[in-house]
């Protein structure tokens, strides 16, 4: 038996996680990997608070979550090609053209 | 018990590799640990009975969206990524402020939620029922979700398609 707040806890960890690694990493790609890892930890809470009240409903969203980071992560990796034809690099400090 | 074991293994497993995802400097090393917390994370839904989700999860988003991440990777021969100097601001408030608010979270999740443990295996989740509320109860939101996947694809074609056959394909057009 564990208690749903261990499962909130891990999943609060993996989104922290996602979160600092949103913010020091300097690869766009590596920043790519954190968002999806915020978006696993939601997932679980989803999960974890469906199992705690019987209802189908959030597993549901998982679905609707996963199919959304699908389509982000096809979007965002043509644009990620994109931007490397056009900058020749992936470092995000180099991507500032909209900068003053 | 066992559940609780299992839940540490793959919990600690989980953190271990969120935080290698931190540290790696190379995307490939990243990515490939990006994979080890989803098969953990497939592992923890099986626990909480979330069987066709755990399915899901393996093979949507540790097959195919990190084979499409790994993919690009290896395309555009992402090399080391340069460390840039952090600012002292964030080491000097940053660090401790999200150290005390993760703790004051934690703490009152697990002092204070009052939430009942979730037995294993508490929700058996058959395909059937989740197939009948997603094409029942939330038929409209599956519906736009096709709409979005559908112009996803588009999007990402006239994204990574090079600049050149777009302005052709206007010209014969």
């Amino acid at each position: 038996m564990v208690p749903l707040a261990y499962y909130l806890v891990l999943s609060g960890i993996l989104f922290a996680c996602g979160v600092t690694g949103f913010l020091i990493k300097r690869n766009i790609i590596s920043i790519f990997l954190s968002i999806e890892l915020m978006l696993n930890g939601v997932n679980l809470s989803f999960v974890a608070f469906a199992a705690q009240w019987k209802a189908f409903s959030g597993q549901v969203f998982v679905f609707f979550v996963m199919v959304v980071a699908a389509a982000e992560a096809a979007v965002g990796l043509a644009i990620i090609i994109s931007v490397y034809r056009t900058r020749e690099t992936l470092n995000v400090d180099r991507v500032n053209l909209l900068k003053l | 018990m066992l559940h609780l074991i299992l839940f540490s293994i793959f919990g600690l497993i989980c953190i271990a590799g969120a935080l290698n995802l931190l540290v790696q400097r190379h995307p490939i090393n990243s990515a490939l640990s990006l994979v080890v917390v989803m098969g953990s994370l497939a592992a923890e839904y099986l626990l909480l009975g979330a069987e066709f989700v755990a399915a899901i999860q393996v093979i949507v988003y540790a097959g195919a969206v990190m084979v499409l991440f790994i993919f690009v990777i290896m395309l555009l021969n992402a090399g080391e990524e340069e460390r840039t100097r952090g600012s002292r601001v964030a080491l000097l408030f940053g660090v401790p402020g999200m150290l005390i608010g993760s703790l004051l979270v934690a703490w009152v999740l697990l002092e204070h939620s009052g939430t009942h443990a979730v037995p294993p295996g508490a929700l058996p989740g058959p395909p059937q029922t989740i197939g009948w509320l997603l094409f029942h109860d939330y038929l409209l939101p599956f519906e736009i979700t096709s709409v979005l996947v559908l112009i996803a694809i588009m999007g990402a074609v006239v994204l990574a398609s090079p600049p050149q056959s777009i302005q052709r394909s206007k010209k014969e057009g």
